[in-house]
């Protein structure tokens, strides 16, 4: 059984990484994520698990660490707050073309720019949009509570070796910074090398005397070449699309409109859906888990049971809105609303919104 | 008269014609071809193949790896 | 004798390392990254570490170095290959891992992780090909590239400054020759730092036995960077002819440059 713990979000994503069995860590400071690696070096996981831990001098150095160990088939991890994850994108983008399976957590702040350390959702588009040169996607899970920042570990490594490519924990200050109860996993074994070595044939850790050396790249000069990889990158992310939605529905099955919000924004939105019901509003909430892949058919789905309009509720300016549209197709009203600034919106005032920009008086 | 005899073989169409190894043999035995191999370099040869000592500076500063050197006793 | 009695496989003295692939060095002619490729393989043969060896790639005209090296091989960024093998090495540590990089790749977009890497003292092996010039892209200033050369960035030569003007004793322009081992070699976390050359067969055997004791410190253990400059040629951007291009390293880029051990065992070498 799982050990209970109260815990900082920030706190549980690193001792999830320990847990699962997670091989290294390489990061740089940034409120308001710098817990993981504070928290980490705390805990001394070179001596629980054999695990790295790695100030580097950079996001750009962490991203490029994850790239090599990564490379070599270890489980390998970083986080980051916005204005550092514009930095890793060089990397991500390497790491897309190289199919390098990694886990980062971006526990985002207001900005642009230096902008605020106050909570933000407005790093929607640089993880969901790519965000880096080149066709390519990460895997985006959207935490909504300090268990799953723990539980998004364990999925987020899962699902980054299952298809070779980076898994991004999109968190934000909020959720970062709250203390929860939170069930730990129980510790499990880092893989060994010779586990590693007989799962991961592609990872570069040494040739095997008289077998082919392995190449790790992203490059190649080759047009035709480079089509056929950029095609084969498309397949893999269409099969994700396919198999890999995530989301969570509440008080949907008669819902009329629907509160589209994910991380932070779904606890308030939550709450919002109570509050309209209980003024009698047949209101319920649709909450992305994967924000890449996104639930597309999920809003289809009820927009074809009867919903007429979706509210999407977000701490930006308006950035997942643009992916409510499209599964909308113009079918019917979808707009945003949302603070920012490290303004949080209260559960009354995305009520109030709801009833002015969908419901109508 | 020395107690040891050399000889090269230039893989000639890998051979780039730079001339790096002409210049770097202490006897003077190779020289760049008039012909030229498949990629239209002028490829490197013994021209000179009785003063080849063996020495393997050649083959030691061919950017390319195209040289292999012999030596034999007399 | 004849050649062909000469020319037998009891006789070799001679040939390119089993562990470079049969692929040809896209190089250009008499360019010095072959050289190094080759001895660098050389070095990983006699120490019989192949299976065990993992190199880091850069960008720059060795980007696919990985091509040609019969061991495992990641391509990193621009600049970003001592971070990659860092990574590597960390999770690996009986793996002998080498980065290998050109000069503008090393000492101007990535000089943050070169010098945090050499700080940290990773035990890795770092080969650097200074060539004064961005290769791969056509010849564009780099941050070796010698006061007055001509590049493609300084049509009319490198001017650290340029002339004095009324206030000024000298206007900041392009900057001096940035002597990136040197520097690197003041800090405590490298182990080895020499630089060395490969225009001659005498130099090639020095930087080959350079190479060797940078690979052999990391192999035994001894914690700490190796790092090992080769100065190099781009005879195609410095617009020579190869043999003409070693013949200006020697009588320019050396000067600049000199050749030697800087620090040996962890001790600058006194001058
Ligand atoms: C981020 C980024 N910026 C610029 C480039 C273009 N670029 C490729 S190689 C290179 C310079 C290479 O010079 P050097 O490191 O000296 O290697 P050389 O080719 O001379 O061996 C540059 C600027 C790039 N590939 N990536
Ligand atoms: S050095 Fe090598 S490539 Fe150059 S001419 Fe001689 S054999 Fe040919
Ligand atoms: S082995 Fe020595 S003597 Fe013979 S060709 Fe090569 S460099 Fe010249
Ligand atoms: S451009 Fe310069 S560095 Fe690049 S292969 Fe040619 S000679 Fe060598
Ligand atoms: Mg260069």
């Amino acid at each position: 059984m799982g050990e209970l713990k109260l815990m900082k979000g920030n706190e549980a994503l690193a001792e999830a990484a320990i847990r699962y069995g997670a091989d290294a860590y390489f990061g740089y400071p940034i409120t308001p994520q710098s817990e993981v690696i504070e928290y980490l070096s705390e805990q001394n996981p070179y001596e629980r698990t054999g695990m790295v831990v790695l100030q580097a001098e950079s996001e750009l150095a962490a991203i490029n660490m994850v790239y090599g160990a990564g490379a070599s088939g270890k489980r390998v991890m970083t986080s980051s707050s916005s204005p550092g994850v514009c930095l890793k994108q060089e990397g991500l983008a390497y790491i897309a073309g190289a199919e390098i399976p990694c886990v980062f957590a971006d526990v985002v702040r207001g900005g642009p720019g230096l902008g605020t350390i106050q909570p933000s959702q407005a790093d929607y588009f640089q993880n969901t949009k790519g965000g880096g040169n080149g066709d390519y996607r990460n895997l985006v899970l959207a935490p909504a509570s300090v268990q799953e920042m723990c539980d998004f570990v364990a999925l987020g490594f899962d699902l980054a070796f299952k298809y070779r490519m980076a898994a991004c924990i999109l968190s934000d200050g909020a959720i970062g910074q709250m203390m929860e109860k939170v069930v730990l996993p129980d510790q499990k074994p880092r893989m060994t090398d010779e586990e590693i070595k007989a799962k991961y044939p592609w990872a570069i850790n040494g040739r095997k005397n008289g077998t082919q050396h392995r190449i790790i790249t992203s490059l190649d000069l080759d047009s035709a070449k480079m089509e056929e990889h950029n095609i084969h990158l498309q397949k893999k992310y269409k099969e994700i699309e396919e198999n890999e939605v995530r989301y969570e529905m509440i008080n949907c099955d008669d819902a009329e409109y629907v509160f589209v919000a994910y991380g932070s924004s779904a606890r308030i939105a939550q709450k919002s859906v109570q509050l309209g019901r209980e003024a009698g509003l047949k209101v319920g909430l649709l909450r992305p888990i994967t924000l890449w892949p996104y639930p597309t058919k999920a809003i289809d789905a009820l927009i074809k049971k009867g919903v007429k309009g979706f509210l999407s509720v977000e701490l930006s300016c308006g950035q997942m809105i643009e992916d409510v549209r499209l599964a909308c197709n113009g079918r019917v009203k979808a707009e945003h609303f949302g603070r920012v600034g490290g303004i949080i919106h209260t559960p009354e005032e995305v009520l109030e919104a709801m009833k002015k920009q969908i419901i109508g008086e | 008269m020395a107690s040891f005899k050399g000889a090269i073989s230039v893989d000639t169409e890998r051979c780039k014609g730079c001339g790096v190894c002409v210049v770097n043999c202490p006897m003077g035995v190779i020289s760049l071809a008039k012909e030229v191999n498949g990629k239209g370099y002028n490829y490197a040869y013994m021209a000179e193949p009785d003063k080849c000592i063996g020495c393997a500076s050649c083959g030691i500063v061919c950017p390319d790896g195209v040289i292999s050197v012999y030596k034999a006793k007399l | 004798m004849t050649v062909q009695d000469i020319i037998k496989p009891e006789n070799l003295v001679y040939q390119k390392s089993k562990l470079l692939t049969n692929k040809p060095f896209h190089y250009c002619p008499g360019c010095g990254h072959g050289t190094v490729h080759r001895i660098i393989a050389e070095v990983l043969e006699e120490l019989g570490v192949g299976d065990k060896t993992i190199g880091v790639s850069p960008v720059g005209c060795a980007v696919m170095a990985y091509d040609y090296f019969d061991v495992d091989f990641a391509e990193a960024a621009h600049g970003r290959a001592p971070a990659v093998a860092t990574g590597i090495k960390r999770v690996w540590p009986d793996k002998v891992v080498f980065s290998y990089q050109g000069d503008g790749d090393l000492a101007a977009i990535g000089t943050c992780e070169t010098i945090h890497t050499c700080n940290r003292g990773e035990n890795i092996t770092m080969i650097f090909v200074n060539n004064g010039i961005y290769g791969m892209t056509g010849g564009q200033m780099a941050p070796t590239t010698l006061e007055g050369m001509k590049t493609a960035t300084t049509p009319y030569g490198r001017k650290a400054t340029l002339p004095a003007g009324a206030g000024f004793d000298g206007i900041p322009n392009n900057g001096y020759p940035l002597h990136i081992t040197e520097l690197i070699a003041r800090l405590p976390g490298t182990k080895y730092v020499t630089r060395q050359a490969v225009y001659d067969p005498a130099h090639v055997r020095n930087a080959k036995k350079a190479i060797k004791k940078a690979f052999e410190n990391q192999i035994n253990g001894k914690s700490g960077v190796n790092f090992v400059e080769i100065v190099s040629n781009c005879n195609s951007n410095w617009k020579m002819e190869p043999v003409a291009a070693n013949k200006w390293l020697v009588e320019n880029m050396l000067p600049e440059y000199p050749l030697g051990d800087i620090k040996v065992d962890g001790k600058l070498v006194e001058k």
